[in-house]
């Protein structure tokens, strides 16, 4: 086949598209990410029963802040990133701001507490439910962030596929903190930020694999 | 590329000309330095040009085409590289004077047959895309002949081409 063959074949007809195309895959997904994430923590987890006092509730506002601030940041550069040569407008350092926020939060509340306080304050009393709940509740926001990403054309697999994980992990951090009772702000920095790191590595690693066009 | 994003035929076609040409120098040039063909360098142009119309889309006007550009052909080098890894180390040697007996410009066929190919597909992509495309008839008429409505012929062409995409894809995989 002569490539002048495929030019005219592929200039027969040529359908106007729609620009915003990218951006708008990737805003239902991330609607549709939320509303299965938190649908699936009130099913399984239920939602937290204690927010009478305005302390819960700062707690809560306080870690929904933090989830909000890694998804929104992580998925104004996913749509970056799903385009061609997308890598070169996204800046992974300030993606990473919320994470030193909170870490440097958790530091000055520990700094503040007595030493004896800290085991409690760190490893609060669902540490391990959190570490198991946000990848869990992420699996469906991921997957249909990377379908989003596939309607576009990543050319950087690896950062594309970590950038869908945090957002990912964004999302469902962002609907378990509906349930999780612990209020401490080191629980957060660490099992929140922790989990969510891990589903971006997970990403990171899947990318490769689920994204290639 | 803001006509042809628009859905204007001629425009896209000088579009692809040009791209296309740029493509071929840059293919053959990465390429001849490895020691592999011209077949090969206007198979990735066609592959480059395939996904340079299917991804239309994902131009953003607010930013500079050539980068664009240049990060689909870059992406779709290395894609090939990788798939072909096993033959990277075991090009024989003579090849470099075939690159150059090759090397007639323009001239050179990649090493698909685009109706071949097509027979890959299913039915309806078939038939949409050998009507429109190939035959050069309006989507109405494609419709009739296909028997399905006009969103479905405009469908199976955008499936069609991927698929297509990916069938040359999977061809160049030696």
């Amino acid at each position: 086949m002569r490539t002048d063959e495929l030019i005219s074949a592929l200039s027969a007809s040529v359908e106007p598209i729609n620009r915003r195309r990218v951006n708008r895959s990737v805003g239902i997904a991330l609607v549709v990410g939320m509303a299965v994430a938190i649908g699936v923590s009130f099913l399984a987890l239920g939602a937290r029963t204690d927010l009478t006092t305005p302390r819960p509730l700062i707690f809560l506002l306080l870690k929904i802040a933090f989830a909000f601030g890694t998804t929104g940041a992580a998925a104004v550069y996913l749509a970056r990133l799903a385009r061609p040569g997308g890598e070169r407008r996204v800046s992974p350092g300030l993606a990473a701001l919320p994470f030193v926020a909170i870490l440097l939060l958790a530091g000055v509340s520990l700094g503040q507490a007595p030493s004896s306080h800290w085991d409690r304050m760190v490893m609060g009393d669902q540490w391990l439910e959190c570490l198991i709940s946000i990848p869990i509740i992420a699996v469906v926001p991921f997957a249909v962030v990377i379908w989003a990403v596939r309607q576009a054309a990543p050319t950087n697999l690896v950062r594309t596929g970590a950038f869908s994980g945090l957002v990912a992990g964004g999302v469902s951090a962002m609907a378990y903190a509906l349930h999780c009772t612990d209020d401490s702000l080191p629980f957060v920095a660490l099992w929140y930020g922790g989990t969510i790191v891990l589903c971006t590595l997970a990403g990171a690693l899947l990318g490769p694999r689920l994204l290639r066009w | 590329m803001l006509a042809s994003q628009d859905g204007d035929a001629a425009a896209h076609r000088v579009l692809l000309e040009r791209l296309s040409r740029h493509l071929r120098a840059y293919y053959k040039g990465k390429l001849a330095r490895m020691g592999r063909g011209a077949t090969e360098a206007e198979d990735l142009v066609q592959e480059a040009v395939l996904a340079i119309h299917i991804q239309r889309h994902t131009y953003d006007p607010a930013e500079p085409l050539t980068p664009w550009v240049h990060a689909i052909a870059r992406y779709k080098l290395i894609d090939y590289l990788r798939r072909n890894r096993a033959s990277v180390t075991d090009v024989p040697i003579d090849e470099a004077g075939e690159v150059i007996a090759n090397d007639d410009h323009l001239s050179a066929e990649s090493s698909f047959d685009l109706r071949r190919l097509l027979k890959h597909l299913p039915e309806k992509m078939q038939c949409a895309i050998e009507a429109v495309k190939l035959d050069g008839l309006s989507v109405a008429e494609a419709a009739q002949r296909c028997r399905i409505s006009e969103s479905g012929v405009k469908v199976n062409i955008h499936r069609g081409l991927k698929a297509l995409a990916a069938l040359i894809a999977q061809r160049t995989q030696t």
